[in-house]
């Protein structure tokens, strides 16, 4: 046992990658034990989780749907994700824990559909201000939680999470009171000019939305790398991350780095809120805190906090998250097995840490018993 | 309207004291607990199935199932805390993130074995297990005096059973030995270990005592404010204790102090908008009230707080 995780696990070479994917592999396996104890089929399981995400043919499809159909549903789907993970990603660099990407979210979104999203205006003015609301939206977000913990020494666990419930109920009692559709009991439906998704759009036969924030999430992971591993605002961020003391003896600002952390945290978030609401969904719901806000921090952890990581990550959970309607539908599986999934490999990437730290043990073992 | 101020506000504020105190004994023992949330969801689950499976087979009246239900929520909860200590101390994962790992496992977990369990013993679908609400009685006499006799107003029989359990802590955490260790093990855990305290075994017990207390409150707002079990149960009430204990500098006076004023800073909400007639969809800004009262209360208690001093190190033996 201690030999075969040496074996696949040991050496520095891309060792928190293949960790992750240890971990991954470890809970896709008690993924399927808990399929098979409620008397399914695991492989099928998996097979259906893949369909839904539109990486492997369904069976059948209905008229003008393939499965580009679905693809393109799911990169819809992991535009935001990619966009919460980063947030996340950030500021775990920085050593701060953001579980309110979820409200920051709600804040960015609203904000949004309000002001942008049931106005009339034209697509060219109204998806740039979209973003643009929900950068600034959610940086003012974070920044208040980072102002918070370096000013009074508010722990920005306990901050976030008050802020994402006060803000999730104003914005329910907003949307019950002004903005609400009688039929679907959601927010109004955004203006299409302002949606930063084309909703069913016809060519080549087929009918397909078209993500436009996508190649925007991709480039912004690539940026976020870049500034981290290259810029001096990325040293800094990361060296406050790594030792509050260590950094304030080498003269980076302590106050500065935590609230630049939130505030590019916060900015990330908005933009997962609007691709997210005015995207993805096109409406908000009332009572409920967005749960991606959350799945995010299981991303990046699984990611191990870097921009390439995290997309690869949010690759993953999406696919088992949007493809558990389709597994629920075809095997009668309850949905919240999805969330069962990506809780258990949650876990697994929270040792990562242990597994790395037990593997040098047995390397150092091994090398020892070598020398004498 | 003072006096459903009071009664509301104790049924809501006991619960949280009861999963503050369990807090206030992981965090003193150096463990961070953030899972607090997860744990008392997780207890409610395994308290409100024991209570409906009960009904379902005796069909008897409600008293035993109600009982059997609190003490199958504390074991449940005890049982969820040990996830929390073997990713803390057996795995050394970094204690805030374990605690949010723990809370969307038991959100994930509780909501599929609800609905598993409601569709393959009671063959529905459904999402929640229905418990009747909690009964509630009157002293006779003490309810009699003005305002102070709203406390012995329509009490739950569980406020009862909170406060007595809540002097028990009281006890163990300053009067007893291991209590003291305890306290160590937060503060100094190397000098704890050269004095011959185990420390890694005096934290899982505090750690597995908080999800035994964060269940009782967990099990007790599952039968007062929902009287059923389900996703809801979710609701934040958690996080609020872990905010009661910082405000209470992480001793069990001071935090049922701040237990009591957010109890009655949303009951006196609900109060001023029934009596105002507003439509209920105001109800919403009246529940961020203990939200909002939090942050503000920790703007101005934060910078004195004294949290113990190894709270959230990983203890090894090694580094000294």
């Amino acid at each position: 046992m201690k030999k075969l995780m040496l074996k696949l696990l040991g050496g520095e070479k891309r060792q928190m990658l293949r960790i992750s994917l240890f971990a991954i592999v470890i809970s896709l396996i008690v993924g399927s034990v808990i399929l098979i104890l409620i008397g399914k089929n695991p492989f099928s399981a998996y097979g259906n989780l893949l369909q839904g995400a539109g990486l492997m043919p369904k069976r059948s499809y209905a008229g003008r749907q393939s499965m580009f159909t679905d693809f393109m549903g799911f990169l819809d789907a992991l535009t935001p994700m990619i966009f919460a993970s980063l947030a996340v990603a950030v500021a775990l660099k920085g050593g701060l824990f953001n579980i309110g990407v979820s409200g920051m979210m709600l804040a960015s979104g609203f904000l949004a559909s309000v002001f942008v999203g049931m106005s009339g205006l034209a697509a060219p003015i109204a998806k740039p201000l979209v973003i643009l609301i929900g950068l600034a939206a959610g940086s003012f977000v974070g920044g208040l939680i980072g102002w918070l913990k370096y000013r009074f020494n508010i722990n920005e666990v306990v901050s976030s999470i008050m802020l994402n419930y006060t803000l999730m109920y104003i914005f329910t009692f907003f949307i019950n009171t002004f903005y609400v559709n009688p039929i679907s009991r959601q927010s109004e439906p955004v203006s299409d000019a302002s949606r930063l998704t084309l909703v069913d759009v016809n060519a080549f036969g087929l009918k397909f939305n078209i993500p436009l924030a996508f190649p925007l999430a991709v480039l912004t992971a690539v940026f976020i790398k870049f500034v981290m591993d290259r810029t001096t605002t990325g040293f800094e961020i990361k060296a406050v991350g790594l030792s509050r003391r260590a950094a304030e003896y080498a003269g980076i600002s302590i106050r500065g780095n935590i609230i630049k952390t939130m505030i590019i945290s916060g900015a990330l978030s908005g933009m997962a809120g609007v691709t997210y609401f005015c995207g993805y969904f096109g409406s908000i719901q009332p009572g409920v805190v967005p749960g991606m806000g959350f799945n995010a921090i299981a991303v990046a952890l699984l990611g191990n906090s870097d921009p390439v990581g995290c997309i690869l990550a949010s690759f993953l959970i999406t696919v088992i998250s949007k493809g558990s309607i389709y597994l629920s539908s075809q095997q009668g599986v309850e949905i919240e097995i999805a969330d069962l999934i990506t809780a258990v490999i949650l876990i697994f990437a929270a040792c990562s840490e242990f597994i790395r730290r037990y593997v040098a043990r047995a390397a150092a073992e091994k090398t020892q018993a070598k020398g004498v | 309207m003072i006096n459903t101020m009071i009664i509301d506000g104790l049924a809501f504020a006991l619960p949280m004291f009861i999963m503050a105190i369990g807090g206030i004994f992981s965090e003193k023992s150096g463990i961070t607990n953030l899972a607090i949330e997860g744990l008392q969801g997780f207890g409610a689950f395994f308290g409100a199935l024991a209570a409906v499976l009960i009904m379902q087979a005796s069909g008897v009246d409600s008293r035993i199932p109600y009982y059997v239900s609190f003490l199958a929520a504390i074991l449940g909860g005890m049982l969820y805390a040990m996830v929390h200590v073997w990713l803390c101390i057996k795995f050394k994962a970094n204690q805030v993130i374990s605690g949010v790992v723990v809370n969307i496992l038991a959100m994930a977990l509780t909501s599929f074995l609800t609905k598993r369990v409601n569709e393959s013993v009671f063959s529905q679908k459904s999402n929640k297990f229905v418990l009747e609400t909690s009964m509630k009685f009157t002293v006779p006499g003490l309810s009699k005096i003005p305002v102070l006799g709203a406390v012995f107003t329509n009490v739950y029989p569980f406020e009862v059973m909170i406060v007595v359990i809540a002097l028990v802590t009281w006890y163990v955490m300053y009067r007893t030995p291991y209590g003291m260790h305890l306290r160590a093990c937060g503060d100094n855990p190397h000098a704890a270990d050269a004095a011959g305290i185990d420390v890694d075994r005096v934290r899982t017990i505090a750690v597995i005592l908080s999800g035994g207390l964060s269940a009782v409150g967990g099990m007790s707002y599952a039968y007062s404010i929902s009287a059923n079990f389900s996703p809801d149960i979710y609701l934040g009430f958690g996080y609020l204790a872990i905010a009661a204990l910082i405000f209470g500098n992480w001793s069990i006076l001071p935090t049922l102090g701040a237990c009591l004023l957010f109890g009655f800073a949303r009951s006196a909400g609900q109060a001023i908008i029934q009596k105002l007639g507003m439509p209920s969809t105001y109800n919403d800004i009246v529940r961020i009230l203990p939200y909002v009262l939090t942050l503000f209360l920790l703007i101005f208690f934060s910078k004195n707080n004294r949290a113990p001093r190894a709270l959230g190190e990983i203890y090894d033996k090694g580094k000294r």
